[in-house]
C-alpha cells in the first residue's frame, strides 16, 4: 500500500469512530435549542449545566459510587490476583476462569441476577446496593489487570527478598506494591470509568432516592436530547479522555519496567 | 564453631509419592568451594533449596554453622541464594538491590553504604550504582546477583546454576572470578551446575549426584580419574566402556578377556571372581596407531575410523570395533606420535597403556 491509501485508509476508520462525537461536541456549542443548524458558538448550555443543582447532586452521587467501588473493587482485586500467583489451593483454576466469565457475561445477566438477590434478601435498593454491585462488576477487571502484571515477573525475586531476609509484609510493601503499582493504578482508573457510564446494572440496582448522572441522561433525553446534554457529555468525554490517557501512562512505564 | 559449616544426616525429600532425594549424608567444611554436580533431574538444586529453606526435608536434619535449620525460614537463615536467573528486583537500582538485605535486617544506613560500595567494587560495578538491573548486560546482573548475595556475608553462599545464561567466553571468564572471589572472601560456596567442565575447574570437591543420590564425592581429579560407580564415570567426561569377562580374581590380579584377548590387570578393588564387571578406558588415555605403525599386535584391537573432527589442539577420533560398538578417541600432537590424521573408513589398532584403565562393577544399563 503506498503512502496516501495509507494515510487515507487511517483517516477513513478514525473519521468513522470520532464524527459522532465531535458533532456533539460542536452542538454543546451552538447557540439554539432545538435546531441542527448552526446559530453561532455560545457557552450557555455550560452555564445551565453549572446551574443545575439536581444534575450537580447526581454527578456527586456518581462520583462517590465511582470513587468508593474502584477503591474496593483495586483493593480486593490485587489481594485475589496476588493469592491466585502466590499460593496454590484448591479450585485455583476454577477460580481464575470465573473472573473472565465475569467480564464476559452481558451486563443484564449479571443486572438481573443482582436484583434477585437484593429482593431476596430484602435489601431495600439505593446507595448500598448500586455500590456492592459496581464493585463487582469492577472486581474482575483489576483482578485479571494485576494478574496479567505479575506473571510477567519472575517468580524468583519474591524468593529472593526472602532469601535476603525480608518477611511477607516487607516483601508486600517494597516488592509486590511498587511493582504492581502501575497495574493497581490501571485497574483503579478502569474501574471508575466502568462504574461512571454504566446504565444497565445500574437501572436495576438503584433506588429512586439515590439517582446517577447516566440514569438521569437516560431520563432526560426521553424528552429530547436537549443541549445541556450534549454540553454534559462533552465534559464526561473530556474526562475519560483524561483518565485514559494517565491510565497508558501508567501502563507503559509498567512496560518499560518489567521488559527491556 | 565447629570446622563443619553444613552438616545433612539422612536427608530424604518426597513430593507426594515420588522419591527425590534419599538419606543425603553430607559435610561440607567451613570455607570449602563445594560443587553439586549432576543431570537435571538428580536433584541437586532441590538440595540447595532444602539448605536455603525454601523446602523443607522429609526426613533427616541439616545443621547450619552447628544449628539444627528445622522449622527456621529462609529469611532467619545465614545462607544467600545466587539465583539462576538472577531474580534482581527491577525497579529497584543496583544500590538498591544490593542495600535490600541489609536493610531488612535494620543495618544503619552509614553503613549500608559503606558495605554496598564495597560489595559493588568486589565485582568491579561501582560505577553503575545508578542504574536499573535492565539497563545492565547479563554478566553484569549477575555480578549484581552475586554483590547482592555477598554483602549480607552469610556462612554460605548457595550457587543456582549462576552461570548457565551467559554465553560460552562470558561463562569462561565469570568462573575465574568466582572462584577468587571465593577465596577473597572465604565464604563458603555450594554451587549448583550440570556442567562438569565448570565443576572440574571450581572445586575444592565435587558431588556428583545420581538420581537422587551422591554417587560420589571426591576432588575434581579424583572423581575424573577415579570414579566408583558407572554412573560417575558416565557423566563426568566421555567415557568408553568395554565389556570384560572376569576368569579370575585374587588379591592382587584379574584375569579378564576383553573382546577375546586375555588381560591381567591389578586388583586395586578387591573384587572376586563372581563378580561382574566393566573396563573404562577415557578417550585421552585410548591409543590409536595406523597398520603400517605397528607390528606386535597381540594387545591391540582392530578397528575403523569413521570421524576425524579437527579441534585445534586435538583432534578426536568416531572409531567402532568389529563388533560394532563406538568408540571415542583423542589424540594430542606429541612428538612421539606424529600420524594424528587418519582418513574415515582406515583400518586402525588401538590400545592403552597397562594401568590406565579403570575397573567398575557393572550395573544393568553400562553395555
Amino acid at each position: 500500500m503506498n503512502k496516501v491509501t495509507k494515510i487515507s485508509y487511517c483517516a477513513f476508520i478514525y473519521a468513522f469512530l470520532y464524527i459522532p462525537i465531535i458533532i456533539l461536541v460542536i452542538y454543546s456549542f451552538n447557540n439554539a435549542e432545538y435546531s441542527l443548524v448552526w446559530h453561532g458558538f455560545t457557552l450557555e448550555w455550560y452555564r445551565h449545566l453549572w446551574q443545575d443543582n439536581d444534575l450537580q447532586l447526581v454527578t456527586m452521587h456518581s462520583l462517590a459510587v465511582g470513587v468508593l467501588a474502584a477503591s474496593t473493587a483495586t483493593l480486593l482485586g490485587t489481594i485475589a490476583a496476588v493469592s491466585l500467583y502466590r499460593y496454590q489451593f484448591f479450585g485455583k483454576k476454577i477460580l481464575h476462569s470465573l473472573l473472565f466469565i465475569l467480564i464476559v457475561s452481558p451486563d443484564i445477566v449479571m443486572a438481573i441476577s443482582l436484583l434477585i438477590l437484593f429482593s431476596a434478601l430484602k435489601i431495600n435498593l439505593g446507595f448500598w446496593t448500586l455500590l456492592l454491585s459496581h464493585i463487582t462488576f469492577c472486581l474482575p477487571f483489576v483482578a485479571v489487570t494485576v494478574y496479567g502484571r505479575l506473571i510477567g515477573f519472575d517468580k524468583n525475586i519474591f524468593e529472593a527478598a526472602r532469601d535476603l531476609g525480608a518477611h511477607d509484609f516487607t516483601i508486600f510493601r517494597k516488592i509486590i506494591v511498587p511493582l504492581l503499582w502501575p497495574a493497581i493504578i490501571a485497574g483503579w482508573l478502569l474501574s471508575f470509568t466502568l462504574s461512571l457510564d454504566d446504565v444497565i446494572i445500574s437501572f436495576f440496582v438503584t433506588g429512586p432516592e439515590y439517582n446517577i448522572l447516566p440514569l438521569q441522561i437516560f431520563s432526560m433525553v426521553r424528552l429530547g436530547v436537549k443541549p445541556e446534554i450534549n454540553a454534559l457529555c462533552t465534559v464526561l468525554f473530556v474526562i475519560t479522555l483524561f483518565i485514559v490517557c494517565v491510565s497508558q501512562l501508567a501502563l507503559s512505564k509498567n512496560k518499560r519496567g518489567v521488559n527491556a | 564453631m565447629s570446622d563443619h559449616i553444613i552438616e545433612l544426616i539422612g536427608v530424604s525429600k518426597y513430593y507426594h509419592d515420588t522419591s527425590v532425594l534419599h538419606n543425603i549424608n553430607l559435610t561440607i567444611k567451613n570455607g570449602e568451594f563445594l560443587t553439586l554436580l549432576g543431570p537435571s533431574g538428580c536433584g541437586k538444586t532441590t538440595l540447595l533449596r532444602l539448605i536455603s529453606g525454601f523446602e523443607e526435608p522429609s526426613n533427616g536434619k541439616i545443621f547450619i554453622g552447628g544449628q539444627d535449620m528445622h522449622g527456621i525460614p529462609p529469611n532467619h537463615r545465614y545462607v544467600n541464594t545466587v539465583f539462576q536467573s538472577y531474580a534482581l528486583f527491577p525497579h529497584m537500582t543496583v544500590f538498591d538491590n544490593v542495600a535490600f538485605g541489609l536493610r531488612c535486617k535494620g543495618v544503619s544506613a552509614a553503613e549500608v553504604t559503606d558495605r554496598v560500595h564495597d560489595a559493588l567494587k568486589m565485582v568491579k560495578l561501582d560505577s553503575y550504582v545508578h542504574r536499573k538491573p535492565q539497563q545492565l548486560s547479563g554478566g553484569q546482573q549477575q555480578r549484581v546477583a552475586i554483590a547482592r548475595a555477598a554483602v549480607n556475608k552469610p556462612l554460605v553462599l548457595l550457587l543456582d546454576e549462576p552461570l548457565s545464561s551467559l554465553d560460552y567466553r562470558l561463562r569462561k571468564a565469570m568462573q575465574l572470578e568466582l572462584k577468587m572471589l571465593q577465596v577473597e572472601l572465604g565464604i563458603t560456596f555450594i554451587f549448583v551446575t550440570h556442567d562438569q567442565e565448570e565443576a572440574l575447574s571450581m572445586s575444592d570437591r565435587v558431588a556428583v549426584m545420581h538420581d537422587g543420590n551422591i554417587a560420589q564425592i571426591g576432588s575434581p581429579r579424583e572423581v575424573y580419574e577415579e570414579p566408583t560407580n558407572l554412573a560417575v564415570a558416565k557423566f563426568i567426561g566421555e567415557a568408553n566402556i568395554f565389556e570384560t569377562e572376569l576368569i579370575r580374581a585374587d588379591d592382587k590380579f584379574l584375569e579378564v578377556v576383553i573382546e577375546g584377548k586375555p588381560f591381567k590387570f591389578k586388583n586395586r578393588k578387591g573384587f572376586s571372581t563372581t563378580d561382574a564387571i566393566v573396563t573404562l578406558v577415557r578417550p585421552e588415555d585410548l591409543q590409536v596407531w595406523a597398520l603400517s605403525e605397528v607390528t606386535d599386535t597381540q594387545n591391540m584391537f582392530p578397528a575403523t575410523v569413521e570421524q576425524v573432527i579437527y579441534k585445534g589442539v586435538t583432534v578426536d577420533l568416531q572409531l567402532r570395533l568389529h563388533n560394532g560398538k563406538a568408540l571415542a578417541a583423542t589424540q594430542f600432537f606429541n612428538e612421539d606420535d606424529e600420524k594424528l590424521d587418519f582418513n574415515p573408513d582406515e583400518p586402525v589398532w588401538i590400545e592403552w597403556v597397562p594401568g590406565w584403565e579403570t575397573i567398575l562393577a557393572a550395573d544393568e544399563e553400562s553395555m
